[in-house]
């Protein structure tokens, strides 16, 4: 056994280093967001929301068309994604639990959650862009789509889970069919976790890039016609960004700040949401 | 709505010679079982589309360069159509493990720093604040890295690195060569730091589920603070902080944003760590829409179907470790 003093200085000397460790996460977190306020804020201005895209090398302009593109994208892949993922987090919780397809299910959820984005994005352009011969919105909202759904899925099948077995057998001995019981006992318990897991997913679609480049594609114009090529905020950062001009590199950090407040906003909702129920 | 939907109430709850016909509760029943039961069985479509899709659209490249040969092969020329993914693969592997080596000691510092050494009042607070780190998009962790660390990189971090550490053997190949920040160091980090959050939290949540009493009568036998992680809970949640680090495995690997910024796009392969390469992702994105012939196309998405299978297998491996770790505590 080594001396009490080695022994204390070993202790101080880890708790140290699990320190240093978090300051230094910590550090870079501040140092990215603050970085992102700093640069995008100059950016901001009425114009960015309210115009489209002035030439190349001509000043002012906006990315007006980008912001309602990336709206309408998620707009369709919320609407294709969450009832399915909500869906099918029921059946695992509710119907199949003493299913072993059931888990096996749970199983591929959770690695589709991780499957990287850019491959969804190339399985999409092989089934829907390839097929029909040109990009569009529709593709990219069904990019989106199947990211967000085992993200929903999975979080809908743990919040059902969390509802006690008591309550459904309450409404059973009232008569409620199954359905009933789900869609009038379990859903109302369970509705503010359900709602985390939407929010979550949405989150996470939102700033994703990698599935709309060879979906949605880009346009440099304004338009609302989802079976065409349409402009997403992020496609657009990564177009902006890698380009020379320094007007696109602040309209890039602009809608890289727009982006990153709106995710900021959504991924607190959702906590703070998840923290009051289970207070 | 709310006045149909109780008609349909009504209706549904008289007697049983209802059974049959659609408004019957047995009949709703039944159809919401199927389709909540079709729901969740798109996944399994979904996955095994994925694969199939892949496999069919990469055929041509497969049956013209083979797998062993594609794998190797530095090749890339849309020109002469000579594909190979010698040059991303090693790109990717080696954009993974400096991110694995950046983020490991951190998320694990954290993780224990959350759980066990700061005051009851902030742990919350800190952890929630690491895993904010997850909700950033990877297209601000690619942009911050090509404005903001890329030259950090070029000016400080790597010439520093070359006069300390490069004067030692085996480092001064890994850091020779003229820092531009633009190079496989500097995309390895950004993703070290994306990925900080997802084998942090799970390792947190594993090392919470260590029981009280185990860690109480440790302390009562006289061992400190250190010892007590060292000895007990390190070891009782090892399957979990494993599988969480394999987790974050899989993120590094697909990841395409954050380094298609800080990478370039050269298909040749690096001579040190200080050098523009390419990984699948990052050629996926700078190429797959500028494919103009089908065997071009066809090896992308062959790239595609080598990451979809390498990012399955790994996170089936994370899968095994977690159950393992779930296993070990019940």
């Amino acid at each position: 056994m080594k001396g009490l003093g080695y022994r204390k200085f070993k202790n101080h000397f880890f708790a140290s280093l699990c320190t240093v460790m978090t300051l230094c996460g910590l550090f870079l977190l501040a140092f990215i967001l603050i970085d992102i306020i700093i640069h995008g804020i100059k950016g901001v201005n009425i114009e960015l929301f309210l115009k489209d895209p002035a030439p190349p090398g001509v000043e002012g302009g906006g990315l007006r068309n980008a912001f309602i593109g990336h709206l309408l994208i998620t707009i369709f892949a919320v609407l294709l994604g969450v009832p399915a993922g909500i869906l099918g987090g029921t059946y695992l919780a509710e119907y199949g639990r003493n299913n072993p397809i059931a888990k096996f299910i749970g199983v591929f959820a959770d690695i589709m959650v991780s499957v990287p984005a850019i491959v969804i994005g190339t399985f999409v352009y092989a089934i829907v862009v390839k097929p029909f011969g040109h990009f569009s919105g529709f593709a990219g909202s069904l990019a989106l789509a199947i990211i967000m759904f085992p993200i929903v899925l999975r979080t809908t099948e743990n919040m059902l889970s969390l509802i006690p077995w008591s309550l459904r057998e309450a409404a059973f001995a009232l008569g409620a069919p199954y359905y009933k019981v789900i869609l009038q006992v379990v859903y109302r318990g369970a509705r503010a976790g359900i709602l985390t897991g939407v929010l979550l997913s949405l989150a996470r679609v939102i700033g994703e890039a990698a599935p709309l480049l060879f979906t949605s594609f880009n346009n440099n114009f304004f338009s609302t016609d989802m079976k065409k090529p349409i402009a997403s905020l992020t496609v657009t950062i990564f177009q902006y960004a890698t380009g020379p001009y320094d007007i696109w590199h602040n309209q890039a950090w602009a809608a890289a700040f727009a982006i990153t407040i709106t995710i900021l906003i959504i991924t607190l909702t959702a906590r703070y949401i998840i923290k009051g129920t289970h207070k | 709505m709310a006045f149909t939907n109780t008609e349909k109430n009504f209706k549904s709850a008289s007697p049983r010679t209802f059974v049959g016909n659609y408004k019957s509760p047995a009949f709703i029943d039944k159809f919401f079982h199927v389709i909540t039961a079709v729901s969740s069985f798109l996944i399994i479509a979904i996955i095994v589309g994925i694969f199939f899709v892949l496999l069919k659209e990469s055929i041509p490249a497969i049956s013209q360069f083979g797998f062993i040969k594609f794998i190797f092969s530095t090749n890339w020329d849309p020109v002469r159509e000579l594909f190979g993914a010698g040059v991303p693969l090693f790109g990717t592997l080696v954009t993974t493990i400096i991110a694995l080596c950046f983020s490991i000691p951190l998320s694990i510092g954290v993780a224990i720093f959350v759980t066990e050494l700061a005051p009851e009042k902030i742990r919350g607070f800190i952890g929630g604040a690491i895993e904010l780190l997850a909700a950033i998009p990877s297209i601000i962790y690619g942009m911050w890295g090509l404005f903001t660390l890329a030259p950090i990189m070029a000016n400080y971090v790597e010439p520093f690195l070359q006069n300390s550490l490069g004067m030692l053997p085996v480092f001064n190949i890994l850091f020779r060569g003229t820092p531009i920040g633009i190079d496989l160091f500097t995309a390895g980090i950004v993703l070290g730091i994306m990925i900080i959050p997802f084998s942090a939290s799970i390792a947190r949540d594993s090392i919470l589920l260590t029981p009280q009493i185990l860690k109480e009568s440790t302390y009562a036998l006289g061992t400190t603070h250190w010892e007590v992680i060292k000895d007990v809970i390190l070891p009782y949640s090892k399957y979990g902080i494993f599988g969480g680090i394999v987790i974050s495995l899989g993120r590094a690997l697909g990841e395409t944003m954050a380094v298609a910024f800080v990478l370039g796009n050269k298909n040749k392969l690096p001579t040190s760590l200080f050098d523009a390469t390419t990984t699948v992702t990052v050629k996926l994105a700078n190429e797959f829409t500028e494919a103009d012939k089908d065997l071009y196309l066809s090896s992308l998405f062959y790239l595609v179907l080598l990451l979809f299978l390498m990012s399955f297998v790994i996170l089936a491996i994370s899968k095994y470790f977690l159950f393992k770790s779930k296993k070990a505590h019940t």
